[in-house]
């Protein structure tokens, strides 16, 4: 599948025929899946199942073996600066510089973003995020909450039109949690923006997400709407679901329908 | 292609650590002027010891404090390039529209300041302890000081390049560089000392341009210009080299999967 520039009302992510090897190691097979403006997509699966290198491709530090990804249009790989102009990302594994203050961090990043007024900007997310006290305090003495606070922050510096979460509350207590999620809920629908998702915490990602695709061995087995997935698939809960194709990837059949 | 706001968050950054922490501010004028002293020391020692032997403080020291000076600039490059790497912010920094122009720009710019003030100091220390003037050199001077600037940072960027290649744990091989370079270069002697296969080394660096220039000037023979322009030349084309080093470095990094990976080496 070759993918085009010219949809009016294009997705702000277009994943096509995506694939990647390390010598005969396969990460990723051929997925293909798309992100509509406004949309939460959770990116689910086991460890292993391809979901980083899946966002490391698509955040461009990492280039697949062969198929294309568009951001807003733009191919990743070509058309790199206007791509991730248009992108941000938070990850538990990729922390902002411990040794810089909160606003020092905005600052370099909101730079980086050519965002414009940048202290208007930086301000707002401070307020926005509860960080106003931390203004000044090294992001490496901050407690695990602040400091997701001060990367979705960052992540939102721009406001862009894609938006990768990593994880994103794994190190949160419940009530943290749940600020954060209404919070990028709410992000998603005043900005109207994309969200891939990535979580291993099954209620959050039915409380949040529009669509999943679980993914497993570098494959896209499922995919669907997250509150009715797993009765699609004779599933008890999404959890169950989940650890179902996490120890058997190939069962994917409705026991339902095969019961009845 | 370089964006210079990206160009100056590079290199802001670079300031805010330097603003933040003293002891990243001290290497800029420490070992310079334990350098200074102990140099200007033995240069006092021998010309007391030998008379009638030419102005032993103008070569040594001017040849030690030049030396310093390009040790600056290139590791003013690899530090700032090496921050990244302790604080496993690579995939902030690369999964952003940051080029890797505008990177090398904020790094090259970051030496500048701080190797610009590591010379002011040096000047200052060597002229008031030791009397050491450059006014001999006149003008002269900023050609020579361009050479060896030009040369730190091309040399700055492909230890940084190494880095970025063979990853954190290779950090131990930039620090020695300027050293192993020194035989070679006729920092202390004319290159026709060496065994003429050290000699085609020296040729190919630049500094050996700038040392012989300078003692040829002390000796009062003057200089030469096509030397010089020489020198110039070819810093100019191993900075072009190693910016081309580093951007396919850069590029096999994002292709085989090392830079996605890379802050998780950092920790390990």
């Amino acid at each position: 599948m070759k993918l085009t520039h010219a949809a009016t009302a294009r997705p702000v992510l277009q994943v096509a025929n995506v694939h990647k090897h390390y010598g005969s190691k396969i990460a990723v097979a051929d997925i293909s899946f798309e992100v509509a403006a406004g949309e939460i997509v959770g990116l689910l699966g086991p460890n292993g199942a391809g979901k980083t290198t899946t966002i490391n491709m698509v955040l461009g530090v990492l280039e697949a073996s062969r198929g294309q990804i568009l951001i807003d249009g733009h191919d990743v790989m070509r058309q790199r600066r206007r791509a991730l102009s248009a992108t941000n990302f938070a990850a538990v594994y990729a922390p902002l510089p411990g040794n810089l203050t909160v606003e020092q961090n905005l600052r370099i990043f909101g730079l980086i973003y050519g965002v414009r007024p940048l202290q208007m900007r930086i301000d707002g997310l401070l307020q926005q995020f509860d960080l106003l006290a931390y203004r000044d305090t090294r992001c490496g003495v901050l407690s695990s909450g602040e400091q997701t606070r001060v990367c979705l922050a960052k992540a939102l510096l721009n406001q862009p039109r894609l938006l990768l979460l990593d994880e994103p509350t794994a190190s949160l207590d419940p009530a943290t949690a749940r600020d954060i999620r209404l919070q990028i809920q709410r992000i998603a629908r005043e900005q109207g923006g994309g969200i891939l998702w990535t979580s291993h915490n099954m209620t959050e990602v039915e409380d949040v997400c529009d669509r999943v695709l679980i993914l497993s061995q570098g494959r896209v087995l499922l995919q669907g709407d997250p509150r009715t997935l797993a009765s699609e698939h004779g599933a008890a809960s999404l959890e169950d679901l989940f650890v179902r194709l996490a120890r058997d990837p190939g069962a994917t059949a409705p026991k339902r329908e095969a019961g009845a | 292609m370089i964006r210079w706001p990206a160009l100056y968050a590079i290199a802001l950054r670079q300031l805010y650590l330097m603003r933040g922490s003293p002891t990243r501010v001290l290497p800029i004028f420490a070992w310079v002027a334990v350098d200074i002293v102990l140099w200007g020391f033995i240069a006092r020692y021998l010309a007391r010891v030998s008379d009638g032997v030419p102005d032993f403080t103008a070569t040594l020291l001017g040849a030690v404090l030049l030396w310093d000076f390009f040790s600056r600039v290139m590791q003013g490059v690899t530090t700032a390039f090496l921050e990244d790497v302790w604080s496993r912010n690579f995939l902030n920094l690369f999964a952003s529209p940051l080029s890797v122009g505008s990177y090398l720009g904020g790094l090259v710019l970051t030496s500048v300041l701080a190797s610009l003030i590591g010379l002011a100091v040096m000047l200052a220390l060597a002229g008031g302890v030791f009397g050491l003037s450059f006014a001999m050199l006149g003008l002269l001077l900023v050609p020579y000081l361009l050479v060896l600037f030009l040369f730190g940072i091309a040399l700055g960027i492909f230890a940084s390049a190494m880095v970025l290649r063979l990853g954190p744990a290779s950090e131990w091989l930039v620090w020695p560089i300027p050293a192993l370079l020194s035989p070679f270069a006729g920092v202390f002697y004319p290159l026709d000392t060496l065994p003429s296969w050290m000699q085609a080394i020296g040729r190919a660096l630049p500094p050996s341009y700038v040392f012989e220039g300078l003692r040829s000037v002390v000796a009062g023979q003057g200089f030469s210009m096509p030397e010089l322009i020489g020198g110039l030349v070819l810093a100019l084309v191993q900075i072009a080299l190693a910016c081309w080093l580093f951007a396919a470095v850069f590029k096999g990094a994002i292709r085989s999967g090392l830079l996605a990976r890379y802050s998780a080496e950092s920790v390990a």
